[in-house]
């Protein structure tokens, strides 16, 4: 199964609305509590970080029965130093991203921990892919 | 700790009665924080989370971690958007004026255990 989501930059009150759909399709399909849990945290700060950094982005997520895998593209600035993202307290977010209870440096960290497989690839001034796989067994 | 005696104990008001009156598990935990990347890293069931943080991304945060009693803090009001969201979810709100520091206290004295 396979489920396709854009994502608009900069709109918060829209945001998670994409991890939100996975979730409620993983609970229809049985998949254990524990691991939609980890999924979807992982997904959240993924969509997240499109709102708060990109002007639009795609997540497409493949269900299959072993494993999950999520692709997260944007368009936007990029990351310029990928090893300084990945590091807990780093942050380039912006006042308003901040007020919605984000942008203190954690949100590739926590990804991180909850993936079993990840990449992630930027060009500045062009965009960012993330790839998290998450095996079910 | 059964959601009506939270309420209480916080001099709180319920802004959603139908989510808070069903079947929301006894709460034992508790964790508070305005930043939600720090909710999305607890491992831990039965736990609430006390917060001044007023909008539709606290719901958000709240749903994807599986939490399903926030007590919104500093006499902060939920919107539409967010009872909404929060019914969608069950998640109960309970509104409090008090602080966060208050309603912690008022918590861990009666019997509700921090996360870490």
């Amino acid at each position: 199964m396979e489920l396709n989501f854009k994502i608009e930059g900069g709109n918060f009150s829209g945001a998670g609305s994409a991890s939100s759909e996975v979730k409620k399709t993983l609970k229809q399909l049985g998949v254990d509590a524990s691991q939609i849990k980890r999924i979807v945290i992982a997904l959240y700060e993924a969509e997240i970080n499109v709102v708060a950094h990109a002007y639009r982005g795609q997540i497409g997520v493949k269900i299959s029965a072993d494993k999950i895998f999520a692709r997260i593209e944007d368009e936007g600035p990029g990351i310029a130093d990928i090893s300084k993202a990945m590091q807990e307290g780093y942050s380039t977010a912006s006042s308003k991203v901040r007020e919605m209870g984000f942008g203190a440096g954690m949100g590739l960290p926590n990804i991180k921990s909850n993936v079993d497989e990840f990449d992630i690839q930027s060009v500045v001034d062009k965009g960012t892919v993330l790839e998290m796989t998450f095996y079910l067994a | 700790m059964k959601i009506s005696d939270i309420k209480e104990l916080v001099e709180g008001k319920v802004a959603n009665n139908g989510v808070c009156s069903e079947n929301i598990n006894e709460i034992k935990h508790a964790f508070a924080s305005d930043l939600m990347s720090d909710v999305l890293r607890l491992r831990c069931e039965n736990t609430l989370l006390v917060t001044g943080l007023c909008n539709v991304q606290t719901i958000r945060t709240v749903e994807m971690a599986e939490i399903k009693l926030i007590i919104l803090a500093r006499g902060k009001k939920v919107d539409a958007n967010m009872l909404e969201l929060a019914e969608e979810n069950d998640i109960c709100i309970i509104e409090t004026d008090f602080s966060v520091y208050k309603v912690c206290g008022l918590l861990y004295q009666n019997g509700i255990s921090p996360v870490y």
